[in-house]
């Protein structure tokens, strides 16, 4: 429901209209009523309506009638709640949570997982590491179990992936086949079980699955396999319903490995070389900087990929390679912070895929603000001052172990796929 | 430093036209390898040792080519397996994931568990190996990098983010020897249950609006994305805002 204040005419004219069979209905509730006790209690609650501004309006002139009702405020819609008390068997889903997240391509999996399980069976996911998601529930989650891990640390991991499946043997493990580790991971768990997964899966249907092989010019078709490493848009996410995410533990603690592979942490890499369409965090310049060094040291100090909107591009403070929007890059940064830009919809539509957007901007008003998670009305180069003094001072109170890597400054990376 | 150093190599097929030429991945870690071993790099293949685009590894500079002689459909792990435990191979390089056949990627993985080795994913770079110690660089999503440390032997699968193969020359590729061995010839479970067949277009996905009235599917179509429920901070000095947009940054994790 949009929260535009409408009138009925119609409603108002059955509420005038003493003949119309729903008259009756249409009047407002009775006000007042003679209590118990002789004494008479009014309800204060329905007086008046709501006028044309959203205004409420108290009408003491006795002429009222009408138009107090289907004013109310919009409900969040509530779905129906899936429940499993007793599942007849499990179907294993272990999404990427790319920064703590369900991403999309996780939500085609569940959503694969929710046909998988029909009435029956229930969705088990299972999430290594802290996680920030909230919507378990309506992304089609009957079962959590989490667990920890800490870096990269695959082999743990296929660990905790077998006492998963020792435990609940599941009928199908689910992962994503992609680059951002449920790729690497389901394989290593295929090769630790001797199972032969099914990979970049695209279609279940009647018991047997399609992917792509090779290069991308076949299918291969083969009866479903127990694992499966689905693409993405494998299947619709889950829509209609709402779940319990019930808590599950594992009932034996995990055996700890010696690892073989020692993460060494992640290493810094020069912002300006990673291709703005793949960047994850971006600081964008619009018409509303006015001194672009100061843009360019708050890009260095942040760590952020440079990106810049169409006004800047023309006015010759960046690079055509750089405009964000529609006819420059769509991007698909998990953090995006707009920096004097007012949000043109060609703007907004560049930034469609972004997670987190950040506004600075003097205007209140402006469709950026509407878009962002977070914003900051103000001055962007009192801001941005303040930012870069900010993270300085961060850095300095928390002296993270990769300081010792970051004073050998970023390598260069070629970027050649 | 001499590391017994082996890649891997396949067949591939051109993304459009099909045809066969070497495969873009593997022609990668045969580059990285290059780098790494120089001379000394041992190039395998399982498969036909007649096919054409096979030598167009040997037009990288390589003087001889090692084949293991299997047809079609038959299983390489157990005679890779074998000839990298007889061989006292330290080190193996492969591509992460074939151009024909079912290219399920599985192969380094299923090599990697039955040798009892360490397996790195998506390496970009070696940096140093010293002491039987590699330190290796691996690529992530979005341009990012991660550091690892590994002891010798392991096995490395290298996708688009390491360097691009240097181009074979038709000379040496000509003049190269093709060293075939004749192996004992298992068969794969897919070529018996599984169907290769032209790949179909996927379907696209559609945009379903699931609005109850009219005026919300209106809205569907019309409306400018909106985060909503967007914190704005008025009115606040720059350095309360700064610090609400750094501790966000913080908590998303892109500030380090």
């Amino acid at each position: 429901m949009s929260d535009i204040i409408r009138r009925d005419p119609h409603a108002e004219w059955i509420a005038r209209n003493r003949l119309h069979p729903l008259h009756a209905a249409m009047q407002p509730q009775q006000l007042s009523w003679m209590g118990p006790n002789g004494v008479l209690r009014k309800s204060v609650h329905g007086v008046g309506f709501i006028g044309p501004n959203g205004i409420k309006r108290i009408d003491r002139s006795g002429a009222q009638q009408g138009g107090t009702s289907k004013r109310t405020a919009s409900v969040e819609v509530q779905l129906p709640l899936h429940q499993v008390p007793a599942p007849a068997f499990y179907i294993c889903v272990v999404p990427d949570m790319v920064g703590g997240r369900l991403s999309s391509h996780d939500r085609d999996l569940l959503g694969l997982a929710r046909q998988l399980a029909g009435s029956d069976g229930a969705v088990l996911a299972v999430v290594f590491g802290e996680s920030k998601e909230t919507a378990f529930a309506t992304a089609g989650v009957d079962r959590l179990l989490l667990l920890d891990s800490e870096g990269y640390a695959p082999e743990r991991q296929v660990l905790g992936l077998r006492a998963v499946d020792n435990q609940f043997s599941p009928r199908h493990w689910l992962l994503p086949d992609s680059r951002s580790g449920g790729a690497e991971l389901g394989r290593r768990f295929a090769a630790s079980l001797g199972e032969r997964p099914a990979t970049r899966v695209w279609q279940i249907k009647d018991g047997a699955c399609i992917g792509r092989a090779g290069a991308g010019l076949q299918d291969v078709a083969q009866p479903l396999r127990r694992l499966i490493l689905a693409a993405a848009e494998c299947a619709e996410p889950v829509s209609d319903t709402r779940h319990e995410v019930l808590a599950v533990q594992l009932s034996t603690a995990l055996a700890s490995c010696l690892p073989r592979i020692e993460d060494l942490g992640a290493v810094d890499v020069d912002p300006a070389a990673i291709p703005m369409a793949e960047a994850e965090f971006i600081l964008s310049g619009g018409n509303g900087i006015k001194d672009w060094g100061l843009f360019h040291r708050a890009a260095v100090a942040l760590g952020a990929t440079e990106g810049a909107s169409r006004v800047a591009v023309d006015d010759g403070f960046m690079g055509r390679e750089r405009q964000v929007g529609a006819s420059g890059v769509w991007v698909t940064a998990r953090v995006y912070v707009a920096v004097g830009i007012s949000g043109a919809i060609q703007h907004l539509q560049g930034i469609g895929a972004c997670d987190k957007v950040v506004a600075i901007n003097l205007d209140p008003g402006c469709d950026m603000i509407k878009r962002a998670d977070l914003s900051v009305i103000g001055d962007s180069a009192a801001v941005l001052e303040a930012l870069i003094v900010a993270v300085d001072n961060w850095r300095q109170s928390t002296l993270t172990p990769a300081l010792s890597q970051r004073e050998k400054g970023p390598i260069s990376v070629a970027f050649n796929g | 430093m001499t590391i017994a150093t082996v890649a891997l190599v396949s067949i591939g097929a051109h993304p459009a036209s099909g045809r066969a030429r070497r495969a873009e991945q593997d022609a990668r870690a045969v580059e990285l390898g290059l780098e790494l071993a120089g001379d000394n790099l041992h190039v395998l293949h399982a498969g036909n040792p007649h096919e054409p685009a096979l030598r167009a590894y040997l037009g990288m500079g390589l003087d001889e080519l090692h084949v293991l002689e299997q047809p079609d459909g038959a299983d390489a792990v157990p005679v890779l397996r074998d000839y990298i435990r007889e061989a006292g191979v330290q080190l193996v390089l492969t591509g992460s994931q074939a151009e024909t056949g079912e290219g399920s990627g599985m192969l380094p993985y299923l090599l990697a568990e039955q040798l009892g080795w360490p397996l790195l994913v998506g390496v970009a770079q070696i940096e140093s190996i010293h002491n039987g110690v590699a330190q290796v660089l691996q690529a992530l999503p979005r341009g990012q990098r991660r550091r690892l440390q590994v002891r010798l032997p392991f096995m490395v699968t290298v996708d688009n983010a390491a360097p691009k193969a240097r181009q074979s020359a038709y000379g040496p590729a000509t003049r190269g020897l093709v060293d075939a061995r004749v192996v004992e010839i298992i068969a794969d479970e897919l070529s018996t249950t599984g169907l290769l067949q032209p790949a179909r277009p996927r379907p696209k996905r559609l945009k379903v609006i699931k609005a109850k009235s009219g005026a919300d599917r209106m809205k569907a179509a019309t409306a400018k994305a909106a985060g909503g429920s967007g914190q704005v901070l008025k009115g606040v000095g720059a350095e309360e805002g700064a610090q609400a947009i750094l501790k966000l940054l913080i908590e998303e994790g892109v500030v380090r």
